[in-house]
């Protein structure tokens, strides 16, 4: 499966490394592992004991409580987006990348569509499970439609007041 | 006024660029309609009863006399011919394609100006006093900060998909001319304990099916942490704010849920931890967009015009007028003049293409080349000196716009209604026209000052009934318009939510109903006592006596 992945700000198609595996079902022996929180929260030990990278997936209802102190042996934080209009995560992302200082994965899943993106990428997402049906090519145009911003978030632009009044610089940065 | 430089112009520009290329994608059916729905919304398209409507974002309802020849373009080109002014200081078209829509932003963004998040679940367009900056009373011009959020809040990233749409209001002057206290935030510059002027921030009010006034969220916040705090605000909403119903989704559920002292602790929580030097605003910054909005060259005149004096004792019909529709200026020798419109009989806030020009070319004339949209859906010259008063009056007469009633009986405020609104389940605007042509008597008579009757079509309630002194809901029951009508609702610095007065009454018999109710208020009345007062005085019962006929 193909995602979309932003590299060093630029966009790239990319192939899936990830297993997503259900609450019931055994760990892959090798393969990195998204999981979901509950499953993480119950079998936090095995998981960390095998050597490969894990991820978590938050539903759109699941905020970082709890979380915090866990993050730095995360490699990937997937962020549920089950309808056009649950805009939750983008709170969450901001909140890893400027409150957390996160620097894995993060990458957007479920209801993602082309014309999100650029403001995933502005509150942190740097992968994008796109749905199945929209072109990539589109998708990749997406993050560079627009190139002024009026306010700091996790991508460390600057702000057009700040720009204004020379303050440049004086943002949060992701990285 | 603030004038765009190279980084709003390229935003502006982009934006088109993209919703064209959007629009390009839904007519090839790249998009669903679903996917494309929260798209245009956010580019200020609606898709109503017969076409598409185009909500024009008119940032806190300030317009250059060349923005509103645009506009009257506009409407002409790709409209039938005139617009509709708003609640929230905006104008919308009625009659639009949707292949038109990237054209008449490029119209738009020529003109520096654009439909920018007038609808979707996001931040709306900011709105404020129409007299800002001439008023008084005013304890600081609210527009430059009203600017300030509608930057901030342009393409905002974290909240562009909140649980509902989000409405703010800014004001200056301790009378409420922008009914602040009924917004998702309502802001109000105040002088604190030591002198400094910072802001009082309220939370949580909102009409629809469940009216709500605001709440005091924090006293005194200083001036550099404005946008730190409504982030905080923000993020709280929509963290928190119920998602599962939309009539449960706006900021004043989550507020009433939790209490106000529980929201407070969470937005004051978050703000420790946001108030980063990102969002902090530096004095050289606030001085840079107040400078924007710095008085414009005034003459020097006495306070009192003699020739203003002189046609009022002569001219009778411009005399009512300049008693109903001027507003004084803190500038001696000028006037702040509101254009009705709501001309006897007409369709509230509706302005022809051949008005508009007119009005753009009396701007240039009398008033700096400047117009303000009110939330009642009036328009105003904000800056005319008192000797030109009354060729003003003269040349606004020959246009039909010199009604003189302002916040008057006739002075009602309408949603569109079943006329062209989807979501509407009776007509507001027949009953509007209706209501005003039997009223104009009435009051000519009794000069009915101070009264404030609004009419929605449905319970979104987009016309404000709630807060009307005199509200009037519409509703469909079996088969048949019902309206209900609801008394004592204030949107000013009393704000209060009316309550209903008995069951409901025909599209044929509201009419009747509102001029007994008038009629009452004049039996009940001591001295010159307003509508509003009378009530709370003597309550809902000799109203209710005269309408149900009961002893």
């Amino acid at each position: 499966m193909q995602i979309i992945r932003l590299i060093e700000g630029q966009p790239a198609t990319d192939i899936d490394v990830w297993t997503r595996i259900d609450d019931g079902e055994p760990l892959p022996e090798y393969a990195p592992t998204m999981v979901s929180l509950a499953r993480w929260r119950s079998g936090r030990n095995d998981l960390v004991r095998r050597n490969v990278a894990v991820g978590v997936r938050l539903a759109s209802h699941e905020t970082l409580e709890g979380l915090a102190g866990d993050l730095e042996r995360l490699d990937l934080i997937a962020l549920d987006f089950p309808n056009l209009n649950d805009g939750r995560h983008f709170t969450t992302a901001r909140l890893l990348r400027e409150r957390h200082g996160y620097r894995g994965e993060i990458r957007a899943t479920g209801q993602v569509l082309r014309d999100q993106l650029f403001a995933m990428a502005r509150c942190g997402f740097d992968s994008f499970d796109l749905q199945a049906h929209q072109s990539a090519e589109s998708a990749r145009e997406a993050f560079s439609e627009i190139s002024v911003v009026f306010q700091p978030a996790a991508d460390g632009r600057t702000a057009a007041h700040a720009i204004r009044t020379g303050g440049a610089g004086a943002h949060f940065s992701a990285s | 006024m603030y004038a765009y430089d190279t980084l709003d112009r390229t935003f502006v520009a982009q934006r088109t660029a993209q919703f064209r290329e959007q629009v390009r994608r839904r007519l090839a059916n790249e998009l669903s309609e679903d996917e494309f729905k929260p798209l245009r919304l956010r580019n200020g398209l609606y898709l109503q009863l017969h076409a598409y409507m185009l909500r024009v974002a008119i940032p806190y309802g300030l317009v250059s006399a060349d923005q509103l020849r645009a506009l009257a373009r506009i409407a002409r080109r790709y409209d039938r011919g005139y617009g509709h002014f708003t609640t929230r200081q905006n104008i919308q078209f009625n009659w639009i394609s949707l292949k038109d829509a990237p054209d008449i932003l490029n119209d738009l963004a020529a003109v520096e100006m654009h439909a920018v998040q007038t609808s979707g679940n996001c931040i709306r367009n900011i709105t404020t006093d129409q007299f800002a900056g001439v008023a008084a009373d005013e304890i600081e011009d609210p527009r430059p900060w009203a600017e300030i959020i509608r930057q901030w809040s342009t393409n905002h990233p974290e909240f562009s998909f909140l649980p509902r749409k989000f409405k703010v209001a800014v004001t200056g002057s301790a009378s409420d001319r922008s009914a602040m206290r009924v917004h998702d935030i309502g802001v109000r510059l105040v002088r604190g304990i030591d002198g400094a002027i910072g802001f009082e921030i309220w939370v949580g009010g909102g009409l629809g099916r469940t009216p709500m006034i605001a709440q005091l969220l924090r006293g005194f916040l200083p001036k550099e942490h404005l946008l730190g705090y409504l982030e905080a605000v923000l993020r709280v909403y929509n963290v928190e704010g119920r998602r599962d119903n939309l009539y449960k989704s706006r900021i004043k559920i989550l507020v009433s849920t939790l209490g106000i002292e529980r929201f407070r602790d969470l937005v004051e929580a978050e703000w420790t931890l946001t108030s980063g030097p990102g969002l902090r605003l530096e004095t050289a910054g606030i001085a840079r967009m107040q400078s924007h909005f710095r008085a414009p060259p005034y003459a020097d005149m006495p306070g009192r015009s003699r020739e203003f004096e002189a046609k009022r004792l002569e001219d009778s019909a411009f005399a009512r007028w300049a008693k109903a529709n001027l507003f004084p200026h803190k500038q001696p020798g000028y006037a702040a003049v509101t254009i009705s419109l709501k001309p006897i009989g007409g369709v509230p806030g509706d302005l022809t293409a051949a008005q508009m020009d007119a009005v753009a070319s009396l701007a240039d004339a009398y008033s700096l080349g400047e117009i303000r949209v009110t939330h009642r859906q009036n328009l105003v010259l904000a800056h005319v000196p008192q000797d030109r008063l009354h060729d003003l009056w003269r040349a606004l007469d020959a246009l039909d716009l010199a009604t003189p009633n302002l916040s008057r009986a006739t002075d009602i405020i309408a949603c569109p209604g079943m006329d062209y609104c989807g979501l509407a389940t009776a007509r507001s605007i027949p009953v509007a026209q209706r209501l005003s042509e039997r009223l104009a008597a009435l009051d000519e008579q009794y000069d009915l000052d101070q009264l404030s009757i609004n009419i929605s079509g449905c319970v979104n309630s987009c016309s404000h009934h709630h807060v009307g002194h005199i509200g009037i809901l519409g509703l469909e029951k079996g088969g048949a318009e019902s309206y209900q009508v609801t008394l004592g609702g204030s949107s000013a610095e009393d704000a209060a939510v009316g309550r209903i007065i008995g069951p409901g009454f025909g599209a044929e018999d509201v009419v009747d109903a509102v001029e007994t109710i008038l009629i009452t208020y004049l039996g009940q009345r001591e001295d010159s006592e307003r509508f509003l007062d009378t009530v709370r005085r003597v309550g809902q019962d000799p109203f209710r006596r005269a309408l149900y006929k009961q002893p």
